[in-house]
């Protein structure tokens, strides 16, 4: 257990220092960024409390929201991911998620692959409509959480297999 | 009562979340409003100072280009001063020294610095403790940069132009005809000027500067290049877009310009009303 904790609260360091020193200035095509901190409440166990997971979520959010000077756009948009997470991994994993014998190594990469996209672009959905804060701008809003999001997902999925644990 | 706790047990999470969801959603509001006090900044002790020390780490990558900039800054300023020079020896000498300039100057450096949202900030390495306060204009040797917004001891947050909530009050310099500069959050080196009244006589390729009605920017300061436009027929507004001076995009060092007589002129102002 003491290790799950660990690896989290080290993971949580590394992806904001990641996002917001990096990965926020990368401005591809002039406004393109990928948003890999959410892959903090993706990998987050499947067993914790659903009350934990909503306030890592929130204070996740909340500490590049402070970098970022967005005021509350990116906690928000993690707090509904992580409000909805439950949702996901049901209609990604099925009966595995029920019996709580998911991990998510040995998933098939379909199903993983379905879980991951759902969550990034709900949060990316969230995120930019706040960002920009204006019904005008409802296509800016949707081209930017589209390629964006592509952006987002081929890098967690690189991030994945590049961190893949070894089956033991 | 025991079905009311049963409720609050039974849908813990949910009121859990939607507490939260509120709280963000306020941070969110608060943050697209201009000038009200932000409990979320990053003009802050913790995130000022990694952002301090990872630009200290970067900074070297462009000491060229600032280098660069600073002679050709150097270049123009002697320029105009040996002008000044030639006009002064025919006309009656007066003692710089007993001039009294209305504007004083600070310098910073640029620590952050974001441009591909809708609403951007800058973040710089000085605050109250170099004597910045809020309110003061920023720019650079090319142009205009934005307002300062919020200054912690250190840090200070600046409200780019490249923001939904900036309007800079500025003028065509052929003509004095006045209008407002916004931006639409598209590229970060074209901006707009709004509210040029029909009569104006607009051609691509005029200067736009600073109107100085504000008592925040000094007169004259350049702004940008007139890139296109067109004249609204529901309102007999010109929309015109301005090429920027400055790139936006890379910064490096401002400076900040305090108005000293803005206490003055803000009270004249008022009893106006």
């Amino acid at each position: 257990m003491n290790k799950t904790l660990l690896s989290n609260s080290f993971r949580f360091v590394f992806l904001v220092l990641l996002q917001v020193f990096i990965l926020c200035n990368v401005n591809f095509l002039g406004y393109i960024n990928p948003y890999l901190y959410i892959l903090f409440v993706i990998l987050l166990p499947v067993n914790l409390s659903q009350i934990k997971v909503l306030f890592l979520s929130f204070l996740l959010g909340l500490t590049v929201d402070f970098f970022q000077d967005s005021g509350g756009v990116h906690a928000a948009a993690c707090l509904v991911i992580a409000y909805l997470r439950p949702l996901a991994l049901r209609f990604s994993f099925g009966i595995a998620y029920d019996h709580q014998t998911l991990k998510f190594q040995t998933t098939a990469f379909g199903e993983r692959f379905v879980y991951i996209l759902f969550m990034v672009f709900i949060h990316h959905l969230i995120l930019f409509s706040l960002e920009i804060f204006n019904l005008d701008h409802i296509l800016l809003i949707l081209k930017k959480t589209l390629y964006s999001g592509i952006f987002t997902i081929l890098l967690i999925l690189f991030t994945m297999i590049l961190f893949r644990k070894k089956a033991p | 009562m025991q079905q009311i706790i049963n409720f609050l047990i039974k849908y813990k999470n949910t009121i859990f979340f939607l507490l939260l969801l509120s709280l963000s959603l306020f941070l969110t509001i608060q943050s697209h409003s201009y000038h009200k006090s932000k409990f979320v900044s990053s003009a802050n002790f913790i995130t000022g100072g990694l952002y301090d020390w990872a630009n200290d780490v970067g900074s070297y990558l462009d000491l060229g280009e600032y280098n660069e900039r600073l002679i050709r800054e150097n270049e123009r300023l002697r320029s105009l001063l040996y002008e000044k020079r030639a006009y002064d020896s025919v006309s009656i000498q007066i003692d710089s020294i007993s001039y009294d300039s209305p504007y004083t100057v600070y310098s910073a450096e640029v620590i952050s610095n974001n441009y591909s949202k809708m609403d951007n900030y800058l973040l710089l390495n000085g605050g109250e403790n170099d004597s910045i306060k809020g309110d003061l204009g920023v720019i650079t040797s090319q142009g205009i940069v934005g307002i300062v917004e919020e200054t912690s001891n250190n840090y200070t947050r600046v409200l780019s132009i490249l923001n939904s909530n900036s309007a800079i009050n500025v003028r065509l310099k052929k003509s004095n005809h006045y209008g407002t500069l916004v931006w639409n959050g598209e590229d970060p080196n074209v901006v707009q000027l709004t509210y040029v009244p029909k009569i104006a006589d607009v051609q691509k390729g005029d200067t736009v500067i600073t109107g100085g009605k504000s008592f925040i920017f000094p007169e004259g300061i350049p702004v940008g290049i007139v890139r296109n436009y067109h004249l609204n027929k529901d309102d007999n507004y010109y929309d015109i877009d301005v090429q920027l001076f400055n790139d936006m995009t890379n910064i490096g060092y401002v400076y900040i310009i305090e108005n000293n007589n803005k206490e003055e002129l803000l009270k004249l102002d008022q009893k106006d009303e």
